[in-house]
């Protein structure tokens, strides 16, 4: 072996690699955010009466968490165009991700929902509560806090997986590092740094998201 | 329908209910005046809590009619909101909203039901709290009290709502025996008031002190009512004799 490794270059290319964090970060934590809203609303809609709704909900569950998110994105970015929704890389890059985390959060929210004992819903309704305001004020936060490790996981999950939005050209992290591999040829020292930045932005995550959940869900329970 | 039904807080005539094959509400016709005291017993599965979870429509009935304060509740509930304004309950489980301080217990129905201001709910709901002796909680969370205190602040939270008419779901079966007294208390202060109760219960003594009526059920049917007095010395029925010889006699 006579390869002579070599970290200036990757070093050297720092504004570039920071720029790929920031393109990580933007889009995955928008992603978190959209797709964690529209996980609820499918949830809801998968625990409706209705069964219209809930077949409707049903079907993109399924659909989305039983396909590549590869493929999920590929759709949104080169299929969509087809009827006429032309989005940017990153566009479509945040578009996949939130249909992909959405399908997810739904389950995971639906199972934190499906925790809270019935009394406290029947509390609600004695007080004289709307359905509306049962959910939103009662049986939310103690269903989110349920699930909480689990969301998160799923968050950090999605946030790895928008490596794959690369090759919709959404200017993230593994992009960038792909693009400097093509200038320098230092594969190597490339991915392994590649792979230390990610790390980090999990541990980054993880820490981060573990402190919203001491502050909004800083309540007692026995 | 009588004349005097605006006398009346509850009616039910002709409740049947069925949970599948199994009938839990059996003909029940039932008359409770404006401001009176009714305690509900009988042994598990008698359909005591069925009867009064009918009356704000927590469950549904499949025959019969049930109104309150001369409005009568739509089989499928959809005045329910309406009734249930008129009704406070009180659990056995207490159910206290564990992510709400009792203060913000007591205020939540307040603000969006009602849509009362912020400081008028807070008001109201301190006073309740005081009228429970529990004020100086206001700030903690459920979990932080003792079963007692979750019950007194369960009654608080019913109470902001103004109801009419209280129901009370065994609200001390779940309670250690030390603080069984503390609940019943601020329950016989609250009957003194002149509100309409319900409440099921197998607390004799409190039934002796403030019951108009006591009611005795069995396998979904109404045996026998009586005033207290009667109920208790001279019950005309064998199952209710049956019952009571095992409740007082351990």
């Amino acid at each position: 072996m006579n390869y002579s490794f070599d970290f200036t270059p990757v070093l050297a290319a720092w504004p570039m690699l920071l720029e790929g964090i920031l393109g990580t970060l933007r889009m995955s934590s928008l992603s978190m955010v959209f797709g964690l809203t529209l996980g609820i609303v499918f949830m809801m809609m998968r625990m409706s009466r209705q069964p219209v709704l809930r077949t409707i909900a049903i079907g993109y569950i399924e659909l989305i968490r039983n396909t590549p998110i590869l493929v999920q994105v590929f759709f949104v970015f080169f299929g969509m165009p087809a009827i006429g929704l032309r989005l940017s890389g990153e566009q479509a890059a945040i578009l996949a991700m939130t249909l992909n985390c959405g399908a997810y959060a739904a389950e995971i929210v639906r199972g934190g929902v499906q925790s809270i004992r019935p009394g406290q819903i029947e509390a609600g309704r004695a007080l004289g509560l709307h359905t509306a305001d049962i959910y939103r004020f009662i049986v939310f936060r103690p269903a989110i806090r349920a699930v909480y490790p689990a969301l998160c996981s799923q968050f950090i999950l999605m946030m790895l997986n928008s490596s794959l939005v690369s090759s919709v050209s959404a200017e993230e992290l593994t992009y960038f590092a792909q693009t400097l591999d093509s200038q320098t040829f230092r594969s190597f020292e490339i991915y392994l740094t590649l792979g230390v930045i990610y790390l980090v932005l999990s541990q980054f995550f993880s820490a981060a998201l573990s402190m919203i959940g001491r502050v909004y869900f800083s309540y007692p329970t026995k | 329908m009588s004349v005097n039904s605006s006398q009346k807080a509850i009616e039910m005539v002709g409740v049947n209910k069925w949970y599948g094959p199994l009938q839990v509400l059996k003909g029940i016709d039932l008359d409770v005046s404006r401001g009176e005291h009714i305690v509900l017993c009988g042994p598990s599965g008698s359909g005591k809590s069925t009867l009064i979870r009918c009356i704000n429509h927590l469950e549904e009935i499949q025959q019969g009619r049930i109104s309150v304060n001369g409005t009568e509740l739509s089989q499928k509930g959809t005045n329910a909101d309406h009734i249930r304004r008129d009704v406070g309950m009180v659990f056995q489980q207490f159910n206290l909203f564990p992510h709400l301080t009792v203060l913000e217990n007591c205020m939540l129905a307040q603000r969006r039901v009602r849509k009362t201001s912020a400081a008028e709910a807070k008001d109201k709901a301190m006073r309740h709290l005081e009228r429970v002796h529990i004020a100086e909680q206001a700030q903690k969370y459920p979990a932080q009290l003792s079963g007692g205190q979750q019950q007194r602040v369960a009654i608080a939270r019913a109470l902001c709502m103004d109801p009419k008419i209280m129901l009370f779901d065994e609200p001390t079966s779940a309670l250690d025996p030390e603080m069984v007294k503390e609940v019943l208390d601020t329950m016989i202060s609250l009957a003194d008031g002149g509100i309409t109760m319900i409440c099921v219960t197998h607390e004799m003594g409190f039934a002796r002190a403030v019951a108009h009526r006591v009611i005795f059920m069995d396998r979904g049917e109404i045996i026998e009512s009586a005033k207290p007095d009667a109920f208790f010395s001279n019950p005309s029925h064998e199952r209710t004799r049956a019952f009571l010889s095992q409740i007082l006699n351990h």
